[in-house]
């Protein structure tokens, strides 16, 4: 299965399960999706349970939280995460909050999916990657599947999930894994391990990092499309690193990562977010908190620049192997 | 019993792929029916306008009625080159993205008219806040073709240093504001404009476009709510063409109430127009710009037209509507009824339109010659990468300067 088509069997589970589960969005019903990751299942449920919505992003996730008090489960598709800014007020002062301010009386349990990352020359409105910023916000869970057979099972995870969930889809990733070079086709998800994705229910529990490739000369922590950019600079190198994919930022499992950097004493946070305030500081710092007497070099980060995603330089800006590439060779070099 | 249905009304499209473009529920007065009231007319007083439509050209292909604005020969004809230029532009662009020359591209066909008549209606000075479905507006401003191409082609003399998607222009200099990629923001952007122009004591207005889908978003409220309580100078348009993406405009309100007349709740004139009429709409937009700069604040504008084709190249528009949507519109083409228009006052001839067509298409593949010449974004030359680093803020600051050395790309 594509990630894609792992996303849309998550929710075909979740709606033949629980009639209180609803997806909403924008071209989600009769389309099926601007990527088609809803496709068939308005036909397959109906119209009353998978519905199109105005565009306005606040309107949809202010009436999922509503719904969600009123004991639905809502579902919703943000088109693209660039666009869920209208929306900001709702996630960040009222949908993340609710359980707190009301000592535990109402809470709403909205999955919000949306696209997210660069690769399709989507440019500063088609391609960012927001998820220090949610990760920032007590209250959200935040979290990014890098593979078909992970986005299943934790979609399954996040609608079961009775607190919210910001969940980051990296759109290059829907329909084939993706090294980072653009030179290069996309792979294909049927040729690779993580696209083998049971029909059935299942789940992957938020918040445990996976340790993608064992090594034991330097850590790679990642998440979303940089994982498979990691895993093809590793190999180049000719680095016995260990690869781990982060999956859930919040909450983060620190444990796996530290266990990784005490053992190795070397470690690389790779994401194509901007760089300051980006999720790789927190990682940076929490990693520094638990393994500074470990640690043979100092933690380095390769991101993407502060700067807006361009259009035309939009592989300048992404952090691709040569970068990652580098940047093992000097975490190395280091006696 | 119970009165609720255990169902949520959900809209539907009136047809689907496979079904009839049927507009039988498209009820439209004649033109030349509605009355036109005076530009400094009070409000309360016509409140049934955008209930009903303006509407000039008829059947015939005759101006009629009060809002024909007995334009000369010479700006109808301006208005049908800046139209069939447009057109030229869009199909060729279409056809390079086709190519693989451009990442994506935007088309307005059918919709080539209501931007070009607003904009022989407005003045140079005024500012002008358009969606990326307007490439007429840059084109009716004087905006060079190369360089629109150029932008599209994220090339070497990109005037945006290749940040942009293609279609989404900025061009100061005749002011046609920078577009968004995030719908709906420039609406209440051109208020604050025009409050500015206000408070300068200055007589340029501005006029904003947002798409009926867009439309439902929170800044199209902000802009009417901000545009009522200071009484900006400013023309609200919202382009009704029916669909956004895939979703039907009753998803968007369409349903229980013509998007003109949320006008009404905020005390401010909501006109109705054949979007497809050159000369209604002309005469509309020069009625809230007379308005406007009299003192008397903003109007809404809702063009009713189609979208002709797909979204965009990212959109294939059969998997959700019929394929003879647009040749059934009962409003038709905005370039063949003004070119009737013409060729009945005797001003024009079909042998006059196609040598027009063939001049324009001509032009065009000479201003695509020429930016191809400029790069691509696949073979360059681009703009130069350090650019990436430029404009993120008014210096670059050292965090910055930093990492353009990281890259490697000092300029
Ligand atoms: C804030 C925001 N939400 C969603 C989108 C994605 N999007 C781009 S165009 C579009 C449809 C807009 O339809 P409409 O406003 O009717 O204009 P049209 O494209 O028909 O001209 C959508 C949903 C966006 N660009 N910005």
């Amino acid at each position: 299965m594509t990630m894609a088509q792992a996303l849309n069997s998550a929710m075909d589970v979740m709606l033949a399960r629980d009639p209180n589960v609803l997806i909403f969005g924008e071209d989600v019903g009769y389309f099926g999706g601007v990527f088609r990751v809803t496709e068939g299942l308005q036909k397959k449920y109906g119209r009353n349970r998978v519905f199109d919505t105005p565009i306005a992003e606040g309107g949809i996730v202010a009436a999922a939280i509503g719904m969600g008090v009123n004991g639905l489960r809502p579902v919703v598709e943000i088109q693209f995460c660039d666009y869920i800014h209208p929306a900001f007020d709702q996630l960040v002062s009222e949908l993340s909050r609710l359980r707190y301010r009301s000592g535990g009386q109402f809470w709403s349990p909205v999955t919000v999916r949306t696209p997210c990352g660069g690769g399709i020359h989507g440019g500063q409105t088609h391609s960012q990657s927001p998820e220090a910023v949610y990760a920032h916000v007590c209250g959200l869970k935040t979290v990014m599947p890098s593979n078909p057979y992970d986005a299943k099972g934790m979609l399954i995870s996040a609608i079961e999930d009775d607190d919210p969930v910001i969940f980051l889809e990296p759109k290059r990733l829907y329909n084939g894994p993706f090294a980072g070079d653009p030179e290069q086709q996309s792979g294909r998800w049927d040729a690779h391990p993580k696209g083998e994705v049971p029909d059935g229910y299942y789940t992957v529990p938020l918040g445990q990092a996976e340790v993608v490739v064992p090594g034991d000369e330097l850590t790679i922590v990642g998440y979303g499309t940089l994982v498979h950019v990691a895993v093809a600079a590793a190999r180049e190198a000719g680095v016995c690193a260990e690869i781990i994919d982060v999956r859930s930022m919040m909450p983060l499992d620190i444990d796996t990562l530290a266990a990784s950097v005490k053992k190795n004493g070397r470690c690389l946070i790779v994401h194509e977010a901007t760089r300051t305030c980006g999720y790789g500081a927190e990682l940076s710092a929490q990693i520094q908190e638990a393994c500074f007497w470990s640690l043979k070099a100092p933690i380095e980060r390769v991101t993407g620049w502060d700067t807006p995603y361009p259009h035309a330089q939009e592989w300048e800006y992404f952090p691709g192997k040569k970068r990652v590439l580098e940047a093992i060779r000097r975490i190395m070099e280091i006696a | 019993m119970n009165p609720l249905t255990g169902k949520l009304h959900i809209p539907d499209a009136p047809f689907r792929p496979g079904q009839h473009a049927d507009y039988s529920k498209v009820t439209l007065p004649a033109a030349g029916e509605l009355e036109r009231p005076d530009v400094l007319v009070e409000e309360r007083l016509i409140r049934h306008m955008p209930y009903s439509m303006i509407r000039v050209l008829d059947t015939e292909h005759r101006a009629v009625g009060p809002w024909n604005p007995n334009l000369d020969v010479e700006t109808l004809r301006q208005g049908l080159r800046f139209m069939l230029l447009t057109r030229a532009y869009d199909d060729r662009m279409m056809r390079a993205q086709r190519q693989g020359k451009l990442t994506f591209y935007v088309k307005s066909t059918g919709e080539e008219g209501f931007t070009v008549a607003q904009c022989l209606a407005l003045r140079p000075g005024d500012m002008l806040f358009t969606t990326y479905r307007q490439p007429a507006a840059a084109i009716a401003r004087g905006a060079p073709l190369v360089d629109m191409m150029c932008q599209c082609l994220s090339n070497s003399r990109d005037n945006l240093r290749g940040r942009q998607v293609p279609t989404l222009y900025s061009f100061k200099e005749v002011n046609f504001f920078s577009i968004s990629g995030n719908v709906g923001t420039q609406f209440p952007q051109a208020v604050g404009w025009a409050m500015a122009s206000n408070y300068k004591g200055e007589d340029h207005i501005a006029s904003a476009w947002v798409g009926e889908g867009a439309s439902a978003e929170g800044d199209f409220h902000y802009a009417m709510t901000f545009a009522s309580v200071y009484e900006a100078p400013v023309i609200l348009n919202i382009v009704n063409n029916q669909w956004a993406i895939s979703t039907f405009q009753d998803f968007a309100g369409g349903e229980h109430c013509p998007f003109a007349a949320r006008a009404l709740g905020y005390g401010m004139p909501g006109l109705r127009v054949d979007g497809n009429d050159f000369l209604a709409v002309y005469a509309a937009t020069q009625w809230a710009a007379g308005r406007a700069r009299a003192g008397k604040g903003a109007t809404l504008i809702e063009l009713y037209t189609y979208r002709a084709e797909s979204h965009s190249s990212s959109d294939d528009a059969t998997r959700y509507r019929p394929v003879d949507d647009w040749q059934n519109w009962p409003l038709g083409d905005p370039i063949l009824r003004l070119k009737q228009h013409l060729i009945d006052l005797g001003e024009w001839t079909e042998e006059r339109h196609l040598a027009l067509e063939a001049e324009l298409k001509q032009a065009v593949m000479d201003a695509w010659q020429e930016a191809v010449s400029y790069g691509t974004l696949e073979e360059g030359p681009r703009p130069p990468v350090a650019a990436m680093f430029e404009h993120v803020y008014k210096e670059l600051p050292p965090h910055l300067i930093k990492q353009r050395r990281q890259l490697g790309v000092e300029p």
